[in-house]
C-alpha cells in the first residue's frame, strides 16, 4: 500500500469556452494537510468540485485510496470517504442543527419501513451536542432552525458535520472567509483536531497566517493551472504571494502560465 | 430571567424567548373568526339574534349548535384529505393543481367497479361494464382508485423531477388530462348505484373519521420519519438536500404519488358519500386544498408548515364558508371572498417571514 490518499492526473474542466481548470497533477499523502491558494477565479473551487463529483470533469484521472474513481455526485464521494464543506453552504435553513448535521444519514429505527423508517431524534441530538462540545462550537439551542444563525455558527455546523463523521479526506473551501476572529479560531481548532487524528485535509484559504499556521504544504493555482507546490518550511508569505500574482512560477510548471 | 446554559459550548440560552409555534397563531385566528361571525349574527338586523356557535333552540341538552359544527367538519373533511397531500407537496417546494380533476376522474373510474347489479329489483340503469363488474368486493374499487392515483402522481412526479418542468405547468397539464379522462370515461354520463359496502365508506360522519385518521398518519410521516425530514430539506434547500446525498428525484416522485393517492382516496369517499360520480366533480378542490394548507401556515416557498397547521387551516376554511352561509352572503360573493382570504394568507406568510428575520 502506498501512503498516497489522493492523486489527480491531468484533471481538467471547461465550462464551454472557459478553461476553469487545466491539467492539474496533484498528490496528497495520508495525514497531510495541504492548502490551495490563488486569486479569485483561479479554479480552486472548480478543482474541489471535480474531486467530489459535483459535476462531470472534462478529462483527467482521479485516484482515491489507490483506486481510480468516477463519483456521480457528492454523495458518492462521501460514501467513499470524502467529506467536503463547500463554499456555498449545503445547509437547510428550515431544519435545526442536529437535523442538518445528520441530513442524508439519519439515525433511524424500524428500518424495514424503507423511506418511512423512523428518526431516532434522541440519539441524533445527543451526538450533536457531543460533537459541538468537542469542537467548542457555540450554538444557543440545537433545536432552533439554523435560519437566523450567524454566518460563523452556520459555518461551524457545516464543519462539525464533516468532523463528526470520520472520513478518509476532508476538503474545506474557504471555511473562514465570512467569519469573525473568534469563529475563525474555532474553525482552526477543528482543523488542528483533524491533524492530531491523522485525517488528511485540503484547505482552500486566502488567509496567509492561517495557512502558515495550519498546513504542511501549499499549492498555488493561477488561471486554472497549478503554478507552485511549496513545502511550508521552505517558503514564506511574500514568496507565496509572488506565485499567486504571477511574479514567479516554479520551473517544473513553467509551461503552465 | 429564564437564562440557562442549555446551549452548547457554554452559550447562554434563554428558553423564554423560544419561538412561538405558528399553529397557535392559526388557532387564535380560528377563535377570532368564530367570534366575528358570532358578533355579526348579533349585529346584523336580519339575523334576529341567531347564534353562530351556540344552540339557540332552547334545547337543554346542548350548549353548541352541533348541527352546524357537524356540517362544518363534514364539509372540510374530503377536501381536507386532499389538502394533507398538497401540504407535503408544498413543503417540498412544489405545487399540485391536478387534484380537483383527479378526484373527478378517479370517482368515475372507481364507481364503475363499485356498481350493484340490481337497483330496487331492476337492472342497474347506469351500468358501465358488463356483468362481471357487478357487486365486486369493496376492496376492488379501493385498490383500483389508489393505483390510478399512484399512477397519475408518478407521472406528475417524474415530469417534475426528471424533465425539470415547473410543478405549476406539469400539474396544470395533468389538470386538463384528468378532467378529460373524467368526461371521456362514460361520455359525460354519471355513474351511480354503488354496492352497499361501497356506500358505507363515506356514509354519515365517515369522511371525518377518514380525515382524522389520515391526518394522524401524515403527521407522523412528516414529523417522525426520514421521508418527512427529507421533504422539508428539499423544500428548504434543494441543493443542500442533493449535496447531503438525498435522492431528490426519487423523493419528489414519492411525494407526488402520495399526494395523488390521497386525492384518489378523497374521490372514493366523496363518490361513496354522494352515491354517484360525475365528470364535473371536484370543481375548485385543488385550489381549496391549497388554500387550506396556506391558511394553515404552509409556506408556498417550501420548507415550512405542518399537518397540524393544515388541519387548523381546514377548520378556518370550513368556519368561514359556513359563516358566510350563516350571515346569508350570496354564493357568488362567497367565492370572491374565498379568493381574498387566500391572498391575505399568502401576504400574511410573507409578512411573518420578514418580521421573523428582523427580530433576531
Ligand atoms: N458553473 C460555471 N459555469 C461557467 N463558468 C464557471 C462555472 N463555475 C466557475 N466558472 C468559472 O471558472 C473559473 C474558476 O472559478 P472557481 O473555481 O470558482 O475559482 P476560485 O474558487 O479559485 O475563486 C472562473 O472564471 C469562473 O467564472
Ligand atoms: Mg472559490
Amino acid at each position: 500500500m502506498s501512503d498516497i490518499i489522493l492523486e489527480t492526473r491531468d484533471l481538467t474542466k471547461y465550462y464551454g469556452g472557459v478553461h476553469a481548470l487545466e491539467g492539474a497533477d496533484f498528490t496528497l499523502r495520508k495525514g497531510e494537510h495541504v492548502a490551495i491558494m490563488g486569486d479569485n477565479g483561479a479554479g480552486k473551487s472548480t478543482f474541489v468540485r471535480q474531486i467530489t463529483g459535483v459535476e462531470p470533469r472534462t478529462r483527467g484521472e482521479i485516484i482515491f485510496d489507490g483506486k481510480p474513481v468516477h463519483f456521480d455526485g457528492p454523495l458518492d464521494a462521501r460514501q467513499a470517504g470524502i467529506e467536503a464543506v463547500f463554499q456555498t453552504l449545503a445547509l437547510a435553513d428550515d431544519l435545526d442543527v442536529s437535523d442538518n448535521l445528520f441530513l442524508g444519514r439519519e439515525k433511524t429505527w424500524a428500518n424495514w419501513l424503507g423511506p418511512f423508517r423512523f428518526l431516532d431524534y434522541k440519539a441524533m441530538r445527543a451526538d450533536t451536542i457531543a460533537a459541538l462540545e468537542k469542537t467548542a462550537v457555540k450554538i444557543p439551542n440545537i433545536r432552533n432552525t439554523i435560519q437566523y444563525m450567524s454566518g460563523g455558527q452556520r459555518q461551524c455546523v457545516a464543519i462539525a458535520r464533516t468532523a463528526t463523521f470520520h472520513s478518509k479526506l476532508t476538503i474545506m473551501d474557504e471555511p473562514t472567509a465570512a467569519l469573525g476572529v473568534q469563529e475563525t479560531a474555532q474553525v482552526e481548532n477543528i482543523i488542528r483536531t483533524l491533524k492530531e487524528q491523522g485525517e488528511p485535509l485540503i484547505l482552500i484559504s486566502h488567509n496567509m497566517r492561517q495557512v502558515m499556521d495550519l498546513v504542511d504544504r501549499i499549492i498555488v493555482f493561477r488561471r486554472g493551472r497549478i503554478v507552485a507546490n511549496l513545502n511550508k518550511d521552505d517558503t514564506d508569505g511574500q514568496d507565496v504571494v509572488a506565485y499567486i500574482t504571477g511574479a514567479k512560477t516554479q520551473p517544473e510548471y513553467a509551461g503552465a502560465a | 430571567m429564564a437564562e440557562t446554559t442549555h446551549g452548547t459550548g457554554g452559550l447562554k440560552y434563554d428558553s423564554s424567548r423560544r419561538s412561538w409555534p405558528n399553529e397557535f397563531n392559526i388557532f387564535i385566528a380560528l377563535v377570532i373568526i368564530v367570534a366575528i361571525f358570532e358578533v355579526l349574527g348579533q349585529l346584523l338586523p336580519y339575523m334576529n339574534g341567531q347564534s353562530f356557535l351556540f344552540d339557540t333552540n332552547d334545547r337543554f341538552d346542548s350548549i353548541f349548535n352541533e348541527a352546524r359544527l357537524r356540517i362544518i367538519i363534514l364539509q372540510v373533511a374530503i377536501i381536507g384529505i386532499i389538502s394533507l397531500g398538497v401540504t407535503q407537496v408544498i413543503i417540498s417546494g412544489g405545487i399540485d393543481l391536478s387534484s380537483g380533476p383527479l378526484v373527478a376522474a378517479t370517482a368515475m373510474i372507481v364507481m364503475s367497479f363499485a356498481q350493484t347489479e340490481l337497483v330496487n329489483g331492476n337492472p342497474n340503469p347506469k351500468a358501465v361494464f358488463g356483468d362481471w363488474a357487478f357487486d365486486l368486493p369493496v376492496i376492488v374499487p379501493i385498490i383500483v382508485g389508489l393505483i390510478f392515483g399512484a399512477f397519475i402522481g408518478a407521472i406528475n412526479g417524474i415530469l417534475i423531477a426528471f424533465t425539470r418542468i415547473p410543478p405549476f405547468i406539469a400539474t396544470l397539464g395533468m389538470f386538463l388530462i384528468c378532467r378529460g379522462i373524467a368526461q371521456w370515461w362514460t361520455r359525460g354520463q354519471p355513474v351511480s348505484f354503488p354496492t352497499e359496502s361501497y356506500a358505507a365508506l363515506g356514509a354519515g360522519m365517515m369522511p371525518v373519521v377518514w380525515f382524522i385518521m389520515l391526518a394522524v398518519v401524515c403527521h407522523v410521516l412528516l414529523r417522525y420519519t426520514v421521508y418527512g425530514k427529507h421533504t422539508y430539506a428539499i423544500g428548504s434547500n434543494e441543493d443542500a438536500a442533493r449535496m447531503s446525498g438525498i435522492n431528490v428525484r426519487r423523493h419528489k416522485v414519492l411525494i407526488y404519488m402520495i399526494a395523488s393517492m390521497l386525492a384518489a382516496f378523497a374521490a372514493i369517499i366523496l363518490s361513496s358519500k354522494n352515491l354517484t360520480a360525475q365528470s364535473g366533480m371536484g370543481l375548485f378542490y385543488e385550489l381549496y386544498a391549497i388554500a387550506m394548507a396556506v391558511i394553515g401556515g404552509v409556506s408556498l416557498t417550501g420548507g415550512r408548515g405542518s399537518i397540524i397547521g393544515t388541519v387548523l387551516g381546514a377548520m378556518v376554511f370550513g368556519v368561514i364558508q359556513s359563516g358566510f352561509t350563516y350571515i346569508k352572503l350570496d354564493a357568488y360573493f362567497q367565492i370572491m371572498a374565498m379568493g381574498a382570504i387566500i391572498i391575505s394568507a399568502v401576504v400574511l406568510d410573507k409578512w411573518r417571514q420578514q418580521r421573523a428575520a428582523t427580530r433576531i
